[in-house]
């Protein structure tokens, strides 16, 4: 097989199931317990800084 | 001292190799840049010097450091006079050239003038000159308030600014005098590519620096996209100027891509470059001042943190549907617009969150013109990335491919989205940056909105018209098998669209020339004495229980 085939047989296969994992983890991170109060949190950041806000 | 003499014999030296560089030059084009890169070493050796601090340095008193506990806006302050400039000359340039196909005479018969040579410096000047002076300008803003700390390396950030200008005139001067790859959105020469590359360096050690330095723990979700669009654009701009100059000294250089490779490498960069520079770098825009200016929170920061992988994990792929129909394989055609369509749901995510945001404070829309703006940026992320993955299905692209409607879409997308949020952000960080009360103006940007608004709707719809048209009119078959219509045809036809099109960009220019004079008297500390926009009204005279009823006839 050429380098093209190997790598994209690769591509299709693995490297599919690999950035599929990848993808899935992080996205299930952010559902993580606890997540929510540290996600308000974040989003809450930006208004702590009154002199220069 | 010694630095000082050493800096400025650095600065001597660049002169004299850009000297050296003019001397052996193959082509004019190469020598007008390295008289622009001599006279830029000189201009950067005379500030040197002029700035200096003798006193100081006689006092041997070298690198006080710089006070911790304030933000170092200096390089947001000349972004945001950049950003206006450059767009002012972008929508300018944006508006002959419209002018131009509408009347072919504007060509004026020069060959440095003719819509060939004007059209990249048009598309350049708003992306990258415009658009990239608004992201440097705002992530230096924002990546200091959400990192509470000080920009990180002052001196480099300097010097990305004034190299990233030297890059837009190397850049806009070449696309004059025919210096191109002829790459779209990555037209510049590889003298030119490898400059950007060292300012870009210099960028992402700034932006990191900053993040490292921060004195909060979590890194908040503007900053992931900001940096996501810097690393992203610096790999896809090393791979696609990959290419080999014929000579150092001349501007020439050949793609070490051929065939349908390089148009793949291309167009991986070209929608890329959309993701990642026009989407991802005005997201980090939109979810920082969005929530600033509407005094609330982000409506959902897992959706923010969820609209970001999946923009990061599918937008890499969608590339190839700019290639359908071509000698690309059919499957990777496929892919690009399968991955297109999927694009559609984080995008809309994202869209929603923005919006969302406004939960329980939409009485603004009608009180505050920034947030009006705001919202109508987002509304043009939505229609956009929804027109955009429409498109990129091979039965509707054989319709709308190399016609108006690709230009009506771009448009929806830059004018609307980009534009509009780029604006906002600069409303909202103007008074800030100088010390102002408020703006000079809150009318002003309420005409600038509805002039930009109006402006985009002329230019849209007359491209849809125009484009779908042209698409048909391509297409029209006759009985026996002969096209119907000549290109030149359908060519004439598109003028009344051509017109409507010239006319939305001048109310488009129109409002952005209202924007420069409202921000100059902002930053010159004047203030408009004018009626505050309209609050809700209220009539004393009405507010009292009703007197008791008097009889109601019946019916």
């Amino acid at each position: 097989m050429s380098l093209y085939d190997t790598l994209r047989h690769f591509a299709d296969s693995w490297g599919l199931v690999f950035m599929g994992v990848l993808f899935l983890t992080f996205i299930g991170w952010t559902f993580r317990k606890g997540a929510s109060a540290r996600h308000r949190d974040a989003a809450h950041m930006i208004f702590e800084d009154h002199h220069n806000g | 001292m010694d630095k000082l003499v050493m800096k400025s014999a650095g600065w001597m030296l660049i002169a004299l190799l850009a000297l050296t560089g003019f001397a052996l030059s193959q082509d004019p084009g190469y020598s007008v840049h390295m008289v622009i890169i001599g006279l830029a070493a000189l201009i950067a050796m005379g500030a040197g010097m002029k700035g200096a601090d003798y006193a100081a340095l006689a006092r041997g008193a070298l690198n006080m450091p710089a006070d911790q506990g304030l933000y170092d806006d200096d390089p947001v302050r000349w972004g945001v006079i950049a950003t206006v400039f450059w767009g002012l000359a972008g929508f300018l340039v944006g508006l002959f050239i419209a002018l131009q196909l509408a009347f072919p005479a504007l060509n004026l018969g020069l060959e440095y003038t003719s819509f060939g040579r004007l059209r990249p410096l048009h598309t350049s000047a708003v992306i990258f000159a415009f658009g990239g002076n608004a992201l440097i300008a705002t992530s230096f803003y924002v990546v200091q308030r959400t990192c509470r700390a000080r920009l990180a390396l002052p001196k480099m950030a300097r010097f990305v600014f004034w190299g990233y200008q030297l890059f837009i005139v190397l850049a806009a001067t070449g696309y004059v005098m025919g210096v191109t790859e002829g790459k779209e959105y990555a037209e510049p020469e590889w003298y030119v590519d490898l400059w950007l590359t060292i300012v870009w360096v210099c960028y992402l050690l700034v932006f990191g620096g900053t993040i490292i330095k921060r004195r909060e723990p979590h890194i908040y979700v503007a900053n992931w996209f900001y940096l996501s669009f810097i690393i992203t654009i610096a790999m896809l701009h090393i791979v696609n100027n990959l290419a080999i100059p014929v000579s150092i000294f001349g501007s020439k250089s050949y793609s070490a891509f051929a065939g349908v490779q390089d148009a793949l490498t291309q167009w991986w960069y070209g929608h890329n470059a959309v993701g990642f520079f026009l989407t991802a770098g005005f997201l980090a825009m939109m979810y920082y001042f969005v929530p600033k200016q509407a005094e609330r929170p982000v409506y959902s920061y897992r959706l923010s943190i969820i609209h970001f992988w999946s923009l990061i994990f599918l937008y890499i792929w969608a590339g190839p549907h700019h290639l359908h129909y071509t000698a690309l394989p059919d499957w990777a055609q496929t892919l690009g617009m399968v991955f297109s369509i999927m694009l559609w749901m984080p995008s809309w995510g994202g869209m929603i969150n923005g919006l969302m945001t406004l939960n329980g404070a939409w009485d603004k829309i009608r009180t505050d013109p920034i947030i009006r703006m705001m919202v109508m940026a987002l509304a043009f992320y939505g229609m956009s990335t929804f027109e955009g993955p429409l498109m990129s299905i091979k039965a509707v692209n054989s319709l709308s491919h190399y016609t108006d409607w690709t230009i009506g879409h771009v448009h929806s997308g830059a004018l609307g989205w980009n534009g509009m949020i780029t604006f906002a952000a600069l409303y909202y960080m103007t008074p800030r940056l100088w010390g102002r009360t408020r703006l000079y103006s809150l009318r002003a940007v309420n005409w600038h909105f509805w002039l930009a608004t109006i402006g985009i709707v002329l230019y849209a719809a007359a491209m849809w018209v125009a484009g779908i048209m042209q698409g048909l009119m391509w297409r029209e078959y006759g009985a026996d098998g002969y096209l119907v219509y000549a290109f030149s045809e359908v060519v004439s036809a598109m003028l009344p669209m051509y017109l409507i099109r010239a006319t939305g960009g001048l109310l488009y220019l129109s409002g952005a020339i209202i924007m420069a004079w409202n921000i100059w008297m902002t930053i010159a500390g004047k203030l408009r004495d004018e009626k505050p926009m309209r609050d809700a009204a209220f009539d004393p005279a009405k507010d009292h229980p009703l007197p008791a009823a008097t009889a109601i006839p019946a019916a």
